[in-house]
């Protein structure tokens, strides 16, 4: 298995006036597959994904990745986790304007202490991945919106992660640039790449191999469709 | 690394003229601490230039009575001053910051010196050994110098100098002529003029007074004949000539030291004390110092104000790339890597203000001089140690911004639009 949660909960706020966000979540998924997570929003699926992601720490329950249990880990090897097992794509992109496409791809390497040599022709094979190989040296406010995302997602992937998180990675294009990200989605999927996506599109989360469900911070489904 | 000083100046390029601001209280604070302290060193340089080759490494000791100089024309000696003896000028002789030494007894007087009808209207007259024209440094212009000889048989010659001439002579050739000193005759052998190189640089009326403290007519007698003029028991001062300019105090202080261990008495109101040049013109110079230090330290509360501005803009730098540092955290880099950043980029700011400071400074202490006079000396060492201190106001204002950021929540940092 690539990811056990067992008994996940997470609540906010204080001890007095508790917000519970997530209830008993029990989820497992193997390497290779594909899930989408639909949920409208408050649902919870965002604190989900931090959890996924190694961004937060559920309150109660164990989180399995690569059956190893991380909840002692320190925020250094947090940090190794996210910048060598997980890769993120942002609904809003995140890309640093100052930096030029190959440069935000790479950024990731950098962190990972990637020898300089290697980040341009790593992050080269990425964009070429997801058909951008030809803005290499373009800034993000010379790309539209589709293609910043295509470099967000070179970024997730270039340092071959175990599991790509995307959240709402098509909530801000429109739907032709959002094709295309799917379209990408899916070559990663055919490759091998484990994919979870939080999506409110039904029409997007049924190219999933996986569609669950969370109202109210409980999760339902997960059947192959 | 080099990636760590590109993030900090990313932050600094995409807001210039906040940048520039934010330098600008560190450019005040640092430019106004050089532009003051090259103004004090140029000014205690020059003392020490007005002396250094001078013939002026001069220091006199003399017997004083409290603050003031013992007046022997009116008091009495006491009697536990004990008469100069040749031991102990060897003594003093002998101290390895003293090149030589002579002692001499100095009256000053007012119309005793005559020739013919001229009167000087004010002179000092010199009892002295022979080598006193030599430690003073005086170079003779016409005629001769005392010689052992004049010493020791007690010849009635004078040395006179340029003053006393033109008061005197007006013009003509002093040598051979005749002196009348307390009504006793004396012949001019020899006119001395002071070394010519000393020509001291005077910004304040108190360093002319201080530079030219006798500017009333020199006569220099043996001292064997002194006895003749005014008395037998007559206390003598030394004049002493310092190897250099440096050891001036020093060399004053050792033979105040020989010479009131002459004295046998236990805190006499009567003892020597050591007059030097140096020790004045610093003396002085402390005054006005005491007002610049103070100067100083106004202008370094005006540098860590300049610091707390650091602090307040990498604060709101913090805040505004709060979604920068949650994608950075996400993407995997380490804490230090963030709080790097930003304490790189405090660091560069005060180090760029702290440069640009000083070239200002420089500049603002060139118009100094030009405006006042006054000169500067630019000392590398307050340079280097006033960009090092911007440095270190970056690291100490930019910590608490740096830590912030390192600290922020990855998920509150994405979440922040």
């Amino acid at each position: 298995m690539l990811i056990r949660l067992e008994h996940i909960e997470k609540t906010y706020g204080t001890a007095e006036h508790p917000v519970p966000v997530l209830h008993d979540v029990n989820f497992s998924m193997q390497e290779g597959a594909y899930y989408a997570i639909m949920g409208p929003s408050g649902s919870g699926k965002s604190t989900l994904m931090n959890i996924l992601g190694y961004l937060d720490t559920p309150t109660k329950g164990t989180y399995y990745f690569e059956d190893a249990d991380n909840s002692k880990a320190s925020d250094m090897q947090m940090a190794r986790i996210r910048n060598q097992k997980i890769g993120f794509v942002f609904q809003s992109f995140h890309l640093l304007p100052q930096r030029r496409a190959w440069e935000n791809v790479a950024l990731p390497l950098l962190y990972g202490n990637v020898p300089k040599k290697d980040r341009r022709a790593r992050a080269e094979a990425a964009l070429k991945e997801v058909g951008l190989s030809d803005r290499m040296e373009f800034f993000p406010t010379q790309l539209s919106g589709g293609q910043c995302q295509r470099v967000a997602i070179a970024r997730a992937i270039c340092t071959n992660p175990k599991l790509l998180l995307a959240d709402e990675p098509t909530g801000a294009l429109d739907s032709k640039s959002g094709q295309q990200i799917m379209d990408i989605f899916d070559r990663l999927h055919e490759r091998g790449m484990s994919i979870i996506m939080i999506t409110h599109e039904l029409a997007v989360a049924k190219r999933a191999s996986h569609m669950m469900h969370i109202y109210d911070g409980v999760l339902k489904g997960g059947d192959a469709q | 690394m080099l990636e760590n000083f590109r993030e900090a100046f990313d932050g600094i390029r995409s807001h210039k003229l906040r940048s520039a601001l934010t330098m600008l209280g560190i450019i005040i604070g640092i430019a106004s601490i050089i532009a003051i302290s090259s103004t004090i060193m140029g000014t205690n340089e020059q003392i020490k230039q007005n002396l250094v080759g001078s013939g002026s490494n001069v220091v006199t000791v003399r017997l004083y009575q409290g603050d003031y100089p013992f007046e022997s024309a009116w008091s009495t000696v006491p009697e536990y001053i004990a008469p100069l003896t040749d031991e102990t000028l060897e003594e003093i002789r002998a101290v390895p910051e003293i090149a030589s030494a002579a002692y001499y007894a100095q009256r000053d007087g007012y119309g005793q010196i005559r020739s013919g009808s001229n009167a000087l209207s004010a002179g000092t007259v010199y009892g002295v050994d022979r080598a006193f024209p030599d430690v003073y440094g005086y170079t003779v212009r016409a005629g001769r110098s005392l010689t052992e000889s004049d010493c020791l048989n007690f010849r009635k010659v004078a040395m006179i100098d340029e003053t006393v001439s033109a008061a005197l002579f007006s013009g003509r050739n002093p040598v051979g002529q005749t002196i009348d000193i307390n009504g006793e005759p004396y012949v001019v052998i020899g006119e001395f003029t002071r070394a010519s190189d000393f020509r001291p640089k005077v910004n304040t009326l108190d360093e002319y007074f201080t530079y030219n403290q006798s500017s009333g007519g020199k006569v220099l007698i043996p001292f064997s004949t002194w006895p003749v003029l005014f008395r037998y028991d007559e206390p003598l001062s030394l004049v002493i000539r310092a190897v250099n300019t440096d050891s001036m105090t020093v060399a004053g202080r050792k033979a105040e030291e020989i010479l009131n261990s002459t004295i046998a008495q236990e805190n006499p109101e009567v003892r020597y004390k050591s007059e030097d040049l140096l020790e004045q013109a610093k003396n002085l110079q402390e005054l006005s110092s005491a007002t610049n230090r103070q100067l100083i330290l106004v202008a370094g509360i005006s540098l860590v104000v300049g610091g707390i501005g650091v602090m307040n803009i990498m604060l709101v730098s913090v805040t505004e790339r709060t979604p920068e540092i949650g994608l950075k955290k996400a993407l995997g880099a380490r804490r230090r890597r963030i709080s790097a950043q930003f304490l790189i980029e405090a660091g560069v700011l005060t180090c760029f203000g702290g440069i640009l400071g000083v070239l200002v400074g420089i500049g603002l202490a060139y118009g100094i001089s030009r405006v006042s006079g006054v000169p500067i000396f630019i000392s590398w060492y307050i340079v280097l140690l006033t960009v090092v201190f911007s440095f270190v106001i970056g690291m100490v204002f930019g910590a608490i911004p740096a830590y912030r950021a390192a600290r922020l929540d990855p998920i509150e940092a994405l979440r922040h639009e």
